[in-house]
């Protein structure tokens, strides 16, 4: 649906994901909208 | 949209924590800064974009309609519009409208000179925009003296304007400064007077805020009292993670304790310039311009500058200090403006790593452009006046003292 | 599992309408126009299973079409009521057909 494609240089993703357990943390993180840097 | 022929040698793992996605860069940006206009109907003493005087580049209506298009395809959710004063621009209201019509969210920053009654009725009528507005004193003689005379006024009838006509949830943004430090309990009444949301930011030694950084910024024990007072009471006060160098004090505050330069934030100035941050005006971290072929997307995506900010960062002379998986070196920002090296200490170290560093033979760079106003007008703020007069009391290195061999560069934005 | 977690494999869920989704790299970003909250989908199944609730019966079927191993559900479960709780996934009326 999205327009946007990963760029290939640096989609390029190492898949370790075997070796790591799953939890939610793992799956989601939240983020505050106001929590990046470089926004006044 | 193209896609770079020569493959990145740095690989980003599946897994590990969004600090360290976040640093290799992303597709888009999460939120930019979007400064409309150079044009201000203030002067404010620490302003960082150095404005006053429109440029006659700035971006045409249409020009601006068409970076709207390109961030609705690239979907950027939310745009942070600011300037100058951005609603002095006739088109302000238009393009608000439009963006938000194409699915762009907008935050907009004002000093409140045109936050109207009835323009206050129309934000609150409005979905997906938020409006921030600017005050760097609980009260109006510490407001003023950086502000300037009647500003602070303005700003609080746009809040009562705001509230009057039902606008939920307006934000009230200060930069911390050695003046107002103190007043952090009034900034919260005053937010909560209104309605608003209490936002806290760091001032930057960048625009004009280098020619009053010795005597604004903040001191190491104002830092550790802004600290605590965040960690006590800052639940529904706001950052925009600008606090994160202090960090090394303790527990990390809220978000992501990331420099965003280039990685997930950057500004789009009034001429459609690009660069990393809007505290980084300045030819060293000019990615490119909207105007150039392939737009912002390409500028974002493909940019030399922006693809080396995204390589991993060594930490460079902070690397073997214990605090720098939490500080991170501090702010880019901060370090190039003192003329500190970037690969060192921020000049605001809590480890005091940046008191030294700053007492070293250093340049501070010129600045590369300057849409200050030239001739002194009434309502300009003291501070303004007193920050120029060279202090014979100051260190050999100042703002003022420019180096002929400081990079001066003769086509600097005149006019 | 616990039981409300349990009982969300047999529900019908779907996106918010005012959520965007864009994929990155390494996962998806997802934003509520609404509330404005903001959540990274870490992993390339858990933004398909997002993406794909509305499609799917239940999330149980989701999960499975995703290609996610049943010993993952339990933490598939708890991070889609993460998502839940932020409104940016929705029940979905009984009466819906899946979209």
């Amino acid at each position: 649906m999205s327009s946007n494609e990963p760029r290939s240089e640096v989609a390029e993703v190492v898949d370790s994901a075997e070796e790591e357990p799953i939890t939610a943390e793992s799956l989601i993180e939240e983020v505050s909208i106001d929590g990046m840097c470089g926004v006044y | 949209m193209t896609v770079l022929d020569a493959p990145d040698v740095h690989q980003r793992p599946a897994t590990g924590s969004l600090v360290e996605q976040f640093e290799f860069g992303l597709d888009a940006p999460i939120c930019l800064t979007w400064e409309l206009t150079y044009a201000c109907n203030l002067a404010c003493a620490h302003c960082l974009s150095s404005s006053g005087r429109r440029d006659p580049r700035e971006l045409t209506t249409a020009q601006c309609e068409r970076v709207i298009d390109e961030l609705q395809r690239m979907q950027v959710f939310y745009v942070n519009v600011g300037g100058g004063e951005p609603t002095i621009r006739p088109d302000f209201w238009h393009l608000l409208e439009y963006a938000v019509d194409h699915q762009v969210g907008v935050k907009f920053s004002t000093n409140g000179v045109r936050i109207s009654p009835e323009r206050a009725r129309y934000l609150a009528s409005t979905d997906y925009v938020d409006v921030q507005v600017s005050l760097d004193g609980a009260t109006a003689d510490v407001n003023d003296y950086v502000r300037g005379p009647g500003s602070y006024d303005t700003a609080l009838t746009a809040l009562e304007n705001l509230a009057e006509a039902g606008f939920a949830d307006a934000k009230l943004s200060v930069v911390v400064t050695r003046h107002n430090v103190a007043q952090l309990d009034e900034f919260k009444e005053l937010a909560d007077r209104y309605g608003a949301t209490l936002r806290l930011t760091r001032l930057r030694p960048s625009g004009r805020g280098v020619d009053v950084w010795d005597e604004l910024h903040l001191l190491p024990e104002q830092q550790r009292v802004l600290y605590d007072w965040l960690m006590a009471h800052g639940d529904n006060v706001l950052t925009g993670d600008s606090f994160f160098h202090l960090a090394a004090f303790g527990e990390s505050l809220p978000g992501l304790n990331l420099c965003g330069a280039g990685r997930v934030v950057c500004l789009i100035d009034p001429v459609g310039d690009v660069y990393a941050c809007p505290f980084a005006i300045h030819d060293s971290f000019l990615a490119g311009n909207v105007l150039d072929d392939g737009g912002f997307q390409r500028v974002w995506q493909h940019s030399p500058l922006f693809q080396q900010l995204r390589e991993p960062q060594t930490g460079g002379a902070c690397a073997s200090c214990s605090f720098y998986d939490t500080c991170r070196g501090g702010c880019m920002a901060a370090k190039f403006f003192t003329g500190l090296p970037l690969d060192g200490p921020d000049p605001e170290c809590v480890q005091g790593h940046g008191e030294t560093a700053l007492a070293h033979e250093r340049t501070v760079p010129a600045p590369s452009q300057d849409h200050s106003r030239r001739t002194p007008e009434r309502r300009q703020p003291v501070l303004v006046q007193i920050g120029r007069r060279p202090e014979p009391a100051e260190p050999p290195v100042t703002a003022c003292a420019q180096s002929p061999l400081a990079g001066f560069t003769p086509d600097r934005d005149g006019a | 599992m616990t039981a409300a977690s349990t009982a969300m494999l047999g529900q019908a869920w779907r996106l918010s309408p005012s959520v965007a989704l864009r994929p990155e790299p390494f996962g998806a970003l997802a934003y509520h126009f609404g509330n404005r909250r903001l959540t990274f989908l870490k992993r390339p199944e858990m933004v398909e299973v997002v993406r794909s609730l509305g499609d799917h019966r239940d999330v149980r079927s989701a999960l499975n079409a995703a290609g996610v191993p049943e010993a993952q559900w339990p933490a598939y479960v708890t991070a889609l009521q993460g998502l839940a709780d932020a409104d940016l996934i929705r029940p979905r009326e009984t009466t819906e057909a899946a979209a």
